[in-house]
């Protein structure tokens, strides 16, 4: 793409990038935090994660008010609104990734030091592939990459085929011994935090596309997560 | 996430000419001013009862094809056009054409509004009497009250109709011309830059205007303003070098155009 006539409209639209870039590495550091706190039952990096989320937070903000400023000064058009609109939206998933970040490393506090190992790995798991998938899909956002995206957006079904087994394997767990419900009740909202910045990461990924080609996808994603419809007499 | 629904698929012929009457059909235009050649090989058709926007950077052609619509260009020494441009199938070209006929046919609003000096009620009725519109006196001020109201400029001048026209305001001035050029009711209307040099408020008058009359009327409007043409056209043709690089629905020549040089002009990035 070549540059505008107006340098300083360059500029607008690179720092946005900039700061988005900057946010989606914030979002990833608390995503791997969150995953090790837990794993570690490390409460102490748990309370850095919480800490840490108001910088996702207040970058947001600035996100938005960078957008609106440059829409109102530029008055962009085609694929300049849309690089706008889309770092709005991916802003805005980011920002969500950085609370379910926080949400999970929250309870850390709730899962006792007694929790068998085995119990947590299935959410550790979960938790590297969804850190995987926003590494790669903030890559394909870097690169203006839409085939990328297009291949983690694909790739959304193994998060939730993964996610249905965990969600079998805990219920088991917890049918076992009653005494288990508690801390597995957190584990499986941590997986599903981890189920849900894959979805997010799938829609950072239709942003792309739709940055990039200046419409939606049109394939059908095929969705897994059958949990809504599992119940404890079908797994029994 | 669910899946997105299946885009409807992109047809080459703008949507609106499948809705409309085409009224223009230009086909191998050539333009030339003595040996330097303004336009080349143009060939567009344009929809009735809508409106169509030219765009393209200055010296690209745009009035200049815009003039061969109601053959002004013969006014101009040197200017020579070549190929068809058939208005409800009749090529305008034709020897036979009464030209004089053709222009109350094609009324033209220009850059810098031009009253006559003289009164406004007179700006607007001069046209409706040489072309014999009127029948009698009070059909001319029927008229020419109507034309005033159409181009939303009656209620600011209905106490000094007999007020000379150079009096008024630049943005009211060009609403004259626009009543003066819908008073001999053409069936096109031509419309180079007509706001370029209206204040916003006059602007948005005009816009206003053209969003109103639209349906009655076949409108072409050469415009600087990528925000202007996004919001009062239908159909959008981009000129460069005196070629029609692409033209489409407005609705996607801004958001999705797919000449790379459509793409840079409209975001700002040559020119
Ligand atoms: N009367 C004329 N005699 C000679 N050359 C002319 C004449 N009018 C226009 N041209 C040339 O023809 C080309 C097209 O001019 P035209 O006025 O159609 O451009 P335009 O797209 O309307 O530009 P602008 O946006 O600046 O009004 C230009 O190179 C111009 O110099
Ligand atoms: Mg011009």
């Amino acid at each position: 793409m070549s540059d505008h006539t107006v340098k300083s409209y360059d500029d607008d639209l690179a720092s946005l990038k900039q700061m988005l870039a900057q946010m989606g590495g914030l979002a990833e550091e608390q995503l791997a935090n969150a995953i090790d706190a837990i794993a570690k039952r490390d409460t102490r990096l748990a309370d850095i994660v919480i800490a840490g989320d108001e910088k996702i937070d207040a970058l947001e903000q600035q996100i938005e008010e960078k957008s609106i400023l440059t829409i109102a000064k530029r008055q962009p058009m085609a694929q300049d609104l849309r690089q706008i609109i889309v770092a709005i939206r991916i802003s805005a998933d980011l920002e969500r990734i950085g609370d379910l970040a926080k949400n999970t490393a929250k309870r850390t506090h709730a899962i006792s030091e007694q929790m068998p190992r085995k119990l947590v790995s299935g959410l550790t798991r979960m938790g590297n592939l969804a850190q995987e998938q926003l590494k790669n899909i903030l890559d394909a956002y870097a690169r203006n990459d839409a085939d990328k995206a297009i291949s983690v957006w694909r790739s959304d079904e193994d998060i939730d085929a993964l996610y249905n087994s965990i969600f079998r394997e805990l219920l088991t767990y917890m049918m076992e011994d009653p005494r288990m419900i508690g801390p597995c009740t957190h584990l499986l909202f941590g997986t599903k935090n981890m189920e849900r910045i894959g979805d997010h990461t799938t829609n950072i990924a239709e942003n792309i596309y739709f940055l990039v080609h200046g419409k939606a996808i049109i394939e059908e994603r095929p969705k897994k997560d059958s949990t809504s419809t599992t119940n404890y007499n079908l797994i029994k | 996430m669910d899946a997105s629904p299946q885009m409807p698929t992109l047809s080459k012929v703008p949507r609106i000419l499948n809705e409309r009457e085409t009224k223009i059909v230009a086909s191998d235009v050539n333009v030339y001013y003595g040996e330097k050649q303004a336009i080349k090989n143009l060939s567009i058709d344009i929809p009735d009862r809508a409106v169509s926007a030219f765009i393209g950077p200055s010296g690209c052609g745009k009035s200049t094809f815009l003039r061969t619509i109601n053959r002004m260009n013969d006014t101009i020494d040197g200017c020579r056009v070549t190929g068809d441009i058939l208005v409800d199938g009749k090529n305008i070209y034709d020897r036979d054409l009464d030209v004089v006929q053709l222009r109350a046919r094609v009324g033209m609003v220009f850059q810098k509004p031009n009253p006559f000096p003289k009164s406004i009620f007179e700006n607007v009725a001069y046209g409706p009497r040489i072309h014999g519109i009127a029948k009698s006196k009070a059909d001319l001020e029927e008229i020419v009250v109507n034309s005033l109201k159409k181009a939303s400029l009656f209620e600011e001048v209905k106490d000094r109709l007999d007020h000379s026209g150079t009096s008024l305001s630049g943005g009211q001035q060009q609403r004259l011309c626009i009543a003066r050029a819908i008073a001999v009711n053409p069936e096109i209307i031509l419309m180079d830059e007509p706001c370029s040099a209206l204040d916003p408020i006059a602007s948005a008058r005009i816009e206003e205007l053209i969003d109103e009359i639209r349906q009655n009327y076949c409108i072409i409007i050469v415009t600087h303003s990528m925000q202007q043409a996004a919001r009062v056209s239908q159909l959008t043709a981009f000129f460069h070098l005196g070629d029609l690089v692409e033209f489409g629905d407005t609705d996607e020549m801004f958001t999705t155009p797919k000449d790379k040089r459509t793409q840079d002009y409209i975001t700002g990035r040559f020119g």
